[in-house]
């Protein structure tokens, strides 16, 4: 024992002083020219996000090959990415976790120049809060988290609001499904409190956590993969979730009818999903070259009539299926968007709502 | 342990001298034979457990780093929280409910295979193992349907009138850890059973003449490493399952498997995720090493 | 084995209890395996809604790209990890079971539980880092390093329970019989310790296609084998089409397992006759 422990001490030291970072150096930006390519395309998405007609046509016209491997969090592609051991050239992470990477130094910075279709984007979705400059990211789609009912449990005259959820009827309760995410489970409960998602107050946070334990055995589950699944196949009358995911699944049962999603009135939490290149990247330029075929006004639209998920790109809009385009809770309007609030990382504070979380399940 | 018989035909005199080197060279033979698992064991868990093992001391960054050098017993000190407490109890209860469930339906199950002929045993042995070649998630999702709304199980329960849906409460979480670790359980049983030396067995029949009495004090106790191991194998899988309990469960409450995922990915604080894992590995070794000092057997 | 046992009537009904008990624990593996089967038939993507008959999950597997590499992969993976871990485990247990106190063996005893013991994230997390640390690119290669890793551990301890209580002097018997050591553990230990090692073997092949958690942190590009594009999947739903390749898989592993049956009798019957 003592002499592998003799051995292995050496080791720990060692582990210290490579493993210590001392935030993250930044990463250069690569000069890259609009439409060049250097390599092969090693693509980091989540699954399903991208219609798949449109990976052939960027083979095609660029003559270069994409290889699409899937996560299934941001954490892990954190991890991977953190380590250094992936040698992916472009990927996928939501809002919060652009920033983290960027602070890190893990995100390779755009060369702008070489992704003239940035000019297609909304104004609205420039100049984000996790990525001010719009340096390290490109929004790729965006979506909201609300709600998904039967019509069966709420009718068709009711109050668009958490109340659903926190002032549940009898007539569903133990039929409803959260998110089994701290930050997006809290979130709600912080909205129809009327408080911000991203609250650093612990006054505030205790509130949600009481709210969410007194509601607790109204509760059925806390799910984050597949609600939407239970919701049309009638295991859950009410469902909180990503809004995508719900259209998905409505499409798919021909349950427009019997199922419906809103944003609440007071207010919900908005994600945006970013294309990034991280610092570990080969074919920085192809990287560049994908980036900006993503955001041409077509491709876009192509994405948005695939997955249901509302474009960022403004360009996009004339190509994107009018019934889609239309629906107030795929593209809401102005006023709504106002009251939806992207999740920001909170630093230190993150780890209260994690422990708060553990807190309402304990 | 290992007496060589002397030989009828060639006597060899076994000089004190002769023995200390057959027994030098015998354990030079069995340190040779560990010596490739050995390596890779230490080269690609030691070391790399090592790497993990520190930041149970470091602090975590504002944006979830782990830094080291500011080292520190914070994470450590968390292992005390009332609420870590709760949570590794409650795991621990599941756990040895799930495993001594398994053992006492895997028993029967692997004496009736391992005493069944040479070929059907094989054949029988294999088919225990054939559903789980098949995907865990969608065995998973089937487990969903069976014990869902209108699922056989909660139609049988519903016609005796003993229970209702059992989906998303913790009979369910039972149910799946059960399946999915029985078979971890039948595996060394049917090993160790079936190498039991049935006149033993015999003799204790006719010594004992019941036979509830014989299977006590004779077939239990020579099937021991195969019941220890079995234990070992679902007992610390099933402490730390996390997929099962929150797909069955409704992941309503949190279990230590839960716990420290969370802590190396939604919470990003590694320190607190490697001290926890780190605990649960010491306790695990010593109350294993405590277990064979007083019990006096190696596995 | 049965033969010269006293098959009383309370022999008798003792092993009918135990068919029975039997057969229930067999419905109990197979219940979720029948619904699973059904399920890839389902004219509908959700698993819980049946919506009609059809064979398109399984017209769509053949165009799936991402789906056959996985399955590829997958096949690898299991294969060349089991074979390894299964020889270095059954080597660990036969050392710690079969020779004296060597130098070093406490150490090793307790090195061989830890694999079994850590969170498997855990282990996720430090072989993502020492990879990382070692420059080795993340791919194939270091998934399957890692199962060998965590299989060792899960061979030994089977084939442990095995070899354990082994009556030693049949392999005395055996080395004074055989000049070669080789010879004698081919000839005699391996077919004592054979049900141990083969239920080693079975149990680090189904832990191996079952591995998420580790797999998920130390994949690469393309490199990806089936449990974890399953997982990956779930964000949008896991169709049918992932119990359409279970349902393959599952009757390829039965028709080979019954082919390699056939062509055991056939020899052995050869070997009678001739």
């Amino acid at each position: 024992m003592k002499r592998v422990i003799c051995l292995l001490i050496p080791m720990a030291l060692l582990a210290a002083a490579c493993g210590d970072d001392d935030g993250g150096t930044a990463a250069e930006p690569v000069a890259c020219e609009a439409g060049e390519t250097d390599g092969n395309l090693d693509l980091y998405n989540w699954s399903e996000y991208i219609d798949p007609d449109l990976i052939p046509a960027f083979e095609a016209e660029y003559g270069v090959s994409v290889t699409e491997t899937f996560f299934e969090s941001n954490e892990v592609m954190l991890a991977q990415i953190q380590a250094g051991g992936a040698a992916y050239d472009l990927i996928v992470p939501s809002d919060y976790m652009v920033s983290i990477m960027a602070e890190e130094g893990m995100l390779i910075p755009l060369t702008k120049a070489a992704i003239p279709n940035l000019a297609n984007l909304d104004p609205k979705f420039t100049g984000l809060p996790f990525d001010p400059t719009g340096d390290y990211s490109a929004p790729y789609q965006w979506g909201t988290t609300g709600i998904g009912f039967a019509y069966e449990a709420l009718g068709e005259d009711f109050e668009p609001s958490w109340a659903v959820i926190f002032d549940p009827d009898p007539s569903y309760v133990g039929q409803i499904s959260m998110l089994n995410d701290a930050r997006e489970a809290l979130g709600a409960a912080l909205k129809y409190l009327g408080y911000s998602v991203n609250t650093t107050s612990e006054a505030e946070l205790q509130e949600a956590v009481d709210l969410l334990k007194s509601i607790k055995p109204a509760i059925a589950k806390f799910d984050s993969d597949q609600y939407e699944d239970d919701l049309v196949g009638g295991e859950v009358m009410i469902a909180h979730g990503w809004s995508g995911d719900f259209f998905f699944a409505f499409d798919d049962t021909d349950g427009w009818e019997d199922f419906g999603y809103f944003i609440p009135e007071e207010g919900a939490v908005a994600w945006v999903d970013n294309m990034a290149i991280p610092r570990t990247a080969d074919a920085v330029c192809t990287a560049h070259t994908f980036i900006d075929f993503m955001l041409d006004a077509e491709n876009g639209a192509a994405l948005t009539n695939y997955n249901f998920y509302a474009s960022p790109n403004a360009a996009a809009a004339e190509f994107v299926d009018p019934e889609i385009l239309g629906d107030e809770s795929i593209y809401p309007p102005d006023d709504v968007f106002e009251r939806l609030e992207f999740i920001a990382d909170t630093g230190a504070f993150e780890l209260k709502f994690q422990d708060a979380f553990t807190d309402v399940k304990n | 342990m290992k007496r060589r018989l002397p030989d009828p035909v060639e006597a060899v005199e076994v000089t004190p001298d002769l023995e200390r080197r057959a027994e030098r060279a015998e354990r030079w033979r069995g340190f040779r034979l560990a010596v490739p698992a050995y390596v890779y064991l230490i080269v690609l868990f030691a070391v790399p457990l090592v790497l993990v093992g520190v930041y149970s001391f470091a602090s975590r960054s504002r944006t979830g780093q782990p830094l080291l050098h500011d080292w520190n017993l914070d994470s450590v000190k968390r292992l005390a929280d009332s609420a870590f407490l709760q949570i590794a109890w409650r795991s621990i209860l599941l756990a040895l409910l799930t495993t001594i469930i398994c053992l006492v339906v895997a028993y029967p199950f692997s004496y009736y295979i391992a005493t069944r002929s040479e070929r059907t045993r094989n054949v029988l042995l294999v088919f225990v193992m054939i559903p789980f070649w098949s995907n865990f998630l969608v065995r998973t999702y089937a487990w969903k349907v069976l014990l869902g709304a209108d699922g056989i199980f909660t139609r049988i329960g519903e016609a005796l009138g003993l229970w209702g849906q059992l989906l998303f409460t913790m009979p369910a979480v039972l149910i799946g850890l059960i399946y999915g670790f029985l078979p971890f359980m039948v595996l060394p049983l049917y090993a160790s059973i079936e190498r039991l030396d049935w006149s033993l067995v015999e003799a204790a029949r006719d010594l004992y003449a019941t036979g509830p009495k014989a299977f006590r004090r004779v077939t239990l106790p020579l099937s021991r490493p195969g019941i220890i191991a079995g234990s070992i194998l679902v007992f610390i899988p099933s402490l730390g399952a996390y997929v099962t309990p929150d797909i069955l469960g409704g992941a309503k409450t949190t279990l230590l498997g839960n716990y420290i995922v969370n802590q190396f990915l939604a919470a990003r604080n590694w320190p607190l995720g490697s001290s926890i894992s780190m605990a649960i590995m010491i306790v695990m070794l010593l109350a294993t090493v405590l277990y064979f000092r007083s019990g006096g057997r190696t596995l | 084995m049965t033969t010269g046992r006293d098959r009383s009537m309370t022999t008798r009904r003792l092993d009918r209890i135990l068919a029975g008990h039997s057969a229930l624990v067999y419905l109990f593996f197979y219940l979720p395996l029948a619904v699973l089967v059904f399920f890839s038939f389902n004219d509908s993507r959700f698993a819980n809604r049946w919506e009609g008959f059809t064979l398109d999950w399984y017209r769509a597997i053949p165009k799936d790209q991402a789906l056959m590499n996985s399955v590829k992969n997958s096949l690898i993976i299991a294969l060349e990890s089991t074979a390894v871990a299964t020889v270095l485990g059954t080597m660990a247990a036969l050392s710690l079971e079969r020779y004296k106190k060597w130098l070093g063996k406490r150490t090793f005893d307790a090195l061989l539980y830890l694999p079994v013991i850590i969170p498997d994230v855990t282990m996720a997390v430090m072989l993502l880092i020492f990879f990382t640390q070692i420059n080795q690119a993340l791919g194939l290669t270091t998934i399957i390093l890692s199962h060998i890793a965590f299989n060792i551990s899960f061979v030994a301890i089977v084939v442990r329970a095995r070899v354990s209580n082994l009556d030693p002097s049949l392999e005395e018997a055996a080395s004074d019989l055989y000049a070669s050591r080789w010879k004698s553990f081919r000839k005699v230990t391996l077919p004592l310790i054979l049900p141990g090692v083969l239920g080693g073997a079975l149990l680090a092949l189904t832990l191996s296609l079952d591995d998420v958690v580790i797999t998920s942190f130390v994949q690469g590009p393309g490199a990806t084998p089936l449990a974890v594009e399953v997982f990956a999947r779930i964000k949008r739903g896991v169709t049918p089409i992932i119990n359409a390749v279970s349902t393959l898989m599952l009757v390829a592993s039965i028709l080979l397992i019954l082919g390699s049956l056939l062509i055991q009798r056939r020899q052995g019957s050869a070997t009678r006759g001739g």
